[in-house]
């Protein structure tokens, strides 16, 4: 296990820099001057052109910049906005709302997602499995940004339940809405994947066996179907970090959230590049550990990979 | 039906042991499908009592698992008990509730599926799937069950038990799975033990101690035991009763000894003919040697000379050495993570040769080495060292063009019939696709040759544009025996070519073997797991173990006076070795 | 029924009840298929699989030939005194904030989307899908090589590697969106490919094909390749939907196509402002979109469990 672990954090180190590069290279080694594109129709003063032009070392090398840049990545040095702050203390502030609601997110996903998926995975063909099937597919054809909109109108707006927008401090009543708006498409898609997962279970071998034992139906589900079944999940869940990143910049947007993605939602709308850049950056990293949490948590839940090798 | 009842009179004496245990009355199951309601047991009857063992024996689609699968109430979601009953005890299974019928399973009836690999969870430790069988049945609770679960592996012959607990499926080997399958079949001590094909994952000698242990614990415990077999002879040696399934319905039943020295019906018949057993003999082709086959079709007007010159070299020459090994070694190296290799020495100085028109078998375990040896014949991976020649030439190190012009006359046949063909390649282009490789012919002159080949495995020819995912694996596999033959070359290398096939089936292909050899004057290098099988085909015999050949002989040799103590072993655990098949 | 008897105990069935048929023939009644002529008839079956066919095929149509189905001018005539009008005569969907006519935008946005959505597709399917294959079958430096690259693209989320993208390329158009959406999607492609041609590659009809002679880059290419496509053609399907709304997600957040590019992204986007006097406005391209979305989704699902020779083991 320790092995693994080892293994795994080392494979994460060229990608971290892998990442890094293609990020930064994209953003500043592009065709014209990547100030002007950063900043879109408006243009800075140059006072502030000045500045950047010295944090992020335009006028050295390209890999002298890139150096410095990762550099001020792994001391915690993560640059400053347009407004002069240091993004660090930005991402701070940020950092534990937009935490907060991918946890809930997560949860409302994660138990919905495989309770829906298992009832209907155990009744495969049936009514419940039909409507798990077709109200998943609409979920995932709907953008989060419509179902954002349609949510925040009725529960908000119509009936009054929670607040249009997320109070300072975003107490977790205020990000319940966001959540379940943050949820829906991975919900839809965990549904889908544990449906499947548990209908293919149902068919295998040590199923058989299992009620050949003489376990009872709830156990064998349980402790056989359920507990096999939720591999490919946690695999998913790695994924589905990413969307949720993605998913936190909008739903954000749409409910006023300070966090991280709010951030990056604003910066995008008033054409502050450095700052998008300086956040997005910081998301790919959190996204790489993430993605190393889940293959952990993969390999405690599958001992055939805690095992090999 | 009036047939049902017809093994109990006999056998119905006065002791206890004698009641019947099991009474299966008329059986149907059925299963839904897409094209309609198929219906897989067909009126099936058979009695078990109390202390016996009971073996269905059928090949595959007989209905025999499935039959055994209704009994606890175990059939794939489609399947479904459409009539008649199944009395334990004299109460009907088939009515019982779900929650009876939970009760049932485990405690009185016990269930050892077929394969190894995939019956067990590989998620839980062995340990934890035993215990949860122990509890479930309330053999034992709390501290006592993790102590009945050590003694239930022990009695299954896990002597480790105590210290294997931790470990998961994945760390054991499939005889040991097997052995933890038994254990908890047997763990609540079942009146009844249905055993499906428990045995036939395993190697033979593997099978044999597995199989000795299982009756031993039956015994001891008064178990009755349900056998499922494709085998016949394993049937024979392992139990008192035999009903033999065909297509649904049982073709004759009583006890085993009786039906195998007198078997009835045209079927069973047929069963017992096919069996390969150490009395049997290898098959003669009833075909005459035709010469003119296997001459090239351009050389047509030299036919005569060249039939001449074959003539005299045969009868002046002894049969020279068509493929020699010498001393061949094949090494892999195992990357143990980071930059560590382990050497593994999977064929380990092997040498024989196999003189031109001869079959030569090499028999051996899982792990032999055996299917290495086909594969470095085959030229599909180089040997580490020794010396590999075909018509006196080394072959060891050919690339290229002298690698086709191999290939051409050196041709597989591989085992599993289901993987061997592409299933998206129809019959005609599978067969032919040697001929598109090597651009022998055109279009139209390929297609003869396709229907010329189909004739000569005896598949009709409309079979040219069917697919394999329509066709038996028996059926595939004189596709793949076709596809080998469209070069016209001079050894076909068959690496388990008929394991996977039901015994009536691998006479068939066998006979067809034989058939061509005798017709085309082809070498063959016979690889397979299976002794039995070997004395019906093969004229000199190499045993492998571990990489290495153990003894080498002519195929009489072997059989009749076993040198190596290996060889001796792999000749006793032949189920039913030793019985003679009334035929 | 009588039994013929020898032994006490010896059951025999008549032979009338279980005639013996002959070993291992081939049933010629039935037509001879293919496994994809099998896949084609299973599809065949579901309404699903006509509906979504339908759909996809008039979506296209309106993407082609958006003037076959308005007459008016999506951009013109805009007045700002119908704003968040309802429907009347010639407008059935009623007018945007900007007085608008909603139709007409509908079915010109169309264009934008399914523009992203296919050329994305494509371009992920051609090269991920060739370079997965050529990854896993020649193995090695190459696999090697592809496959940590592979890593590196696969850290990045698609839609934020595109928002970074996005925000600093000069000209936003729907060809550039869908060349960004595809340059972060691609490992995804590429390795299912992968995977199932290394698959391909170790069972035994590869071998029997090498052994017989066959050469390496036909047995890729006759062998390998049209066994390991299925699980891409599924994928590959399914992420044509995702694509149009990872387009709209951009074009929602301001750095996907420009707001003069007719997009239903954009009209959602701007539909926001007037959701609580006039939800249709939001209401028609929010359609529109799931519609097309939906229907890629649902022939994924069809296609896949067509082809996936688990799912056809069990019918």
């Amino acid at each position: 296990m320790f092995r693994y672990i080892g293994l795994r954090l080392l494979q994460l180190i060229p990608v971290f820099f892998g990442a890094t590069l293609l990020i930064y290279f994209m953003v500043f080694s592009l065709p014209g001057d990547p100030i002007a594109a950063l900043f879109g129709e408006r243009p800075p003063p140059q006072s502030v052109i000045d500045t950047i032009r010295e944090q992020y070392h335009l006028n050295d090398p390209f890999i002298v910049q890139y150096l410095y840049y990762v550099g001020g990545i792994l001391t915690g040095d993560l640059g400053t906005t347009y407004s002069g702050r240091p993004v660090s203390d930005l991402l701070g502030q940020a950092f534990p709302i937009t935490f907060r609601l991918a946890m809930l997110a997560l949860f409302f996903e994660a138990v919905a997602g495989i309770a829906v998926g298992l009832i209907a995975g155990l009744r495969k063909g049936k009514f419940f499995d039909a409507s798990a099937l077709v109200v998943s597919l609409l979920l995932i054809s709907v953008p989060t940004f419509v179902v954002g909109f349609i949510l925040q109108y009725v529960f908000s707006i119509q009936l009054g339940l929670f607040r249009t927008t997320v109070g300072p401090g975003a107490p977790i009543q205020d990000l319940i809405l966001p959540a379940i708006v943050l949820a829906t498409v991975s919900f839809a898609y965990i549904v889908r994947l544990t449906r499947a997962s548990v209908a293919d279970n149902m068919q295998a071998d040590f199923v058989r066996t299992a009620t050949a034992k003489g376990l009872t139906r709830g156990r064998v589900v349980r402790v056989h179907i359920l507990r096999n079944s939720l591999i490919p999940v946690v695999t998913f869940l790695g994924v589905d970090i990413g969307s949720l990143m993605v998913g936190a910049i909008v739903t954000e947007g749409i409910f006023n959230i300070n966090g991280v993605g709010g951030t990056v939602y604003q910066a995008i709308k008033r054409g502050e590049g450095p700052t998008v850049v300086s956040f997005v950056a910081v998301m790919v990293i959190i996204y790489m550990l993430a993605n190393l949490l889940v293959d952990l948590l993969y390999a405690a839940l599958d001992p055939r990979i805690r095992y090999a090798k | 039906m009036s047939n049902a009842p017809s093994t109990s009179p006999a056998v119905d004496s006065k002791t206890t042991e004698n009641q019947p245990l099991l009474q299966i009355r008329d059986l149907q199951v059925g299963f839904k499908t897409q094209r309609g309601f198929i219906p897989a047991v067909k009126g099936v009857d058979l009695t078990l009592n109390a202390g016996q063992t009971l073996a269905i024996v059928g090949e595959s689609g007989s209905g025999k698992s499935t039959t055994a699968q209704a009994i606890i109430d175990l059939l794939p979601g489609a399947g479904k008990v459409t009539g008649g009953e199944i009395l334990f005890e004299g109460r009907d299974l088939t009515k019982l509730s779900a929650k009876a019928m939970q009760d049932v399973r485990g405690r009185l009836i016990g269930y050892v599926p077929q394969d190894p690999m995939s019956n067990l969870n590989p998620v839980w430790n062995i340990g934890f799937q035993v215990e949860e069988a122990i509890r479930a049945n309330g053999v034992a609770q709390g501290k006592d069950a993790r102590k009945r679960t050590i003694e239930v592996l022990q009695e299954a012959g896990l002597s480790d038990a105590g210290d294997r607990l931790k470990q998961y499926p994945h760390q054991f080997s499939g005889g040991m799975r097997q052995r933890v399958l038994i254990g908890i079949g047997l763990s609540a001590r079942p009146k009844l033990l249905i055993a499906d094909e428990p045995t036939s994952a395993l190697d033979v000698t593997v099978q044999r101690t597995i199989l000795d242990h299982l009756a031993t614990l039956t015994r001891d415990f008064g178990t009755s035991v349900l056998f499922i077999t494709h085998d016949l002879g394993l049937a024979v040696e392992r139990a008192e009763q035999l009903v033999v399934m065909y297509k649904g319905r049982v073709v004759e039943a009583g006890p085993s000894a009786e039906i195998l020295a007198n078997p009835l019906h045209p079927y069973t018949q047929k069963l017992v003919a096919a069996a390969p057993s150490l009395a049997s003999r290898r098959i003669q082709s009833a075909r005459r040697p035709d010469t003119t086959k296997t001459l090239d079709i351009s050389s047509v007007g030299a036919a005569d000379n060249e039939l001449i010159a074959r003539a005299d070299a045969r009868e002046n020459t002894p049969q020279k050495n068509l493929i020699t090994l010498e001393s061949v070694s094949k090494i892999y190296k195992i990357r143990q993570g980071g930059f560590k290799t382990k050497e593994l020495k999977a064929v380990d100085d092997v040498s024989f040769a196999i003189p031109r028109g001869t079959t030569r078998a090499l028999v051996g375990e899982s792990g032999s080495g055996k299917s290495t040896v086909a594969k470095l014949v085959l030229q599909l991976e180089d040997i580490t060292s020794g010396r590999i020649d075909f018509e006196g030439n080394s072959v060891a190190d050919i690339r290229g063009r002298d690698l086709l012009a191999f290939r051409r006359r050196v041709q597989p046949v591989f085992q599993d019939p289901y993987g061997s063909l592409d299933p998206v390649y129809s019959v005609g282009d599978t067969i032919a696709e040697p001929l598109v490789a090597h651009r022998v012919g055109d279009r139209k002159s390929r297609q003869a040759r396709v229907r010329e080949l189909l004739d000569q495995v005896a598949l009709p020819l409309s079979t040219v544009n069917r697919y394999p995912n329509e066709l038996s694996g028996g059926q595939r596999q004189r596709i793949a025996v076709a596809r080998a033959l469209a070069l016209k070359p001079d050894v076909i290398v068959l690496d388990e070519a008929v394991s996977a096939l039901d015994v009536l089936v691998q006479g068939q292909i066998l006979t067809l073997l034989t058939d061509l050899q005798a017709e085309l004057g082809l070498t063959y290098l016979f690889i397979t797991h299976d002794l039995a099988v070997v004395r019906l085909v093969a004229d000199t015999v190499s045993v492998m173990q571990k990489g290495k050949i153990v003894e080498s002989a002519t195929t009489d040799e072997v059989f009749d006076n076993p040198q190596n103590i290996y060889t001796q072993k792999l000749l006793e655990a032949i189920p039913g070795a030793h019985f003679s098949f009334g035929r | 029924m009588q039994n013929s008897s020898s032994g006490p105990g010896h059951f025999v069935a008549q032979l009338d009840d279980t005639p013996l048929a002959a070993v291992d023939s081939v049933d010629e009644s039935e037509k001879a298929r293919s496994s994809f002529a099998d896949a084609w008839d299973a599809m065949r079956g579901r309404p699903m699989f006509w509906i979504s066919l339908v759909m996809i095929a008039l979506i296209l149509v309106v993407a082609a030939f958006p003037n076959l189905f308005t007459q008016t001018k999506p951009n013109l005539g805009c007045l700002l005194p119908d704003s968040n009008g309802g429907p009347e005569a010639g407008h059935p969907f009623g007018f945007t904030r900007q007085g608008c006519d909603i139709y007409s935008r509908v079915i010109f946005g169309a264009q934008a989307s399914v523009t992203v959505g296919i050329l994305a597709t494509v371009l992920v399917t051609v090269f991920g899908g060739i370079i997965g294959a050529l990854a896993g079958f020649y193995g090695g430096f190459l696999d090697a090589v592809v496959s940590r690259i592979g890593d590196i693209f696969f850290a990045i989320p698609t839609v934020l590697g595109a928002i970074v993208l996005m925000s600093v390329l000069p000209t936003r158009t729907p060809v550039t969106v869908a060349l960004v959406l595809a340059l972060f999607a691609w490992p995804q492609i590429a390795r299912i490919m992968r995977g199932s041609v290394v698959a391909a590659k170790n069972a035994d009809y590869v071998t029997a094909s090498i052994a017989l002679g066959v050469s390496r880059f036909r047995i890729l290419v006759r062998h390998v390749v049209p066994n390991a496509i299925a699980p891409v053609i599924v994928v590959a399907t399914t992420s044509l939907g995702t694509f149009i709304v990872a387009e709209a997600t951009l074009s929602f957040l301001g750095i996907g196509l420009p707001p003069d590019v007719m997009s239903w992204g954009n009209d959602i986007g701007q539909a926001r402002a007037s959701i609580a006097t006039a939800p249709m406005v939001l209401f028609y391209p929010a359609a529109a979109l799931s519609l097309t979305v939906l229907s890629f989704l649902v022939l994924g699902d069809v296609v896949r469990d067509a082809l996936d020779p688990k799912a056809r083991a069990r019918r």
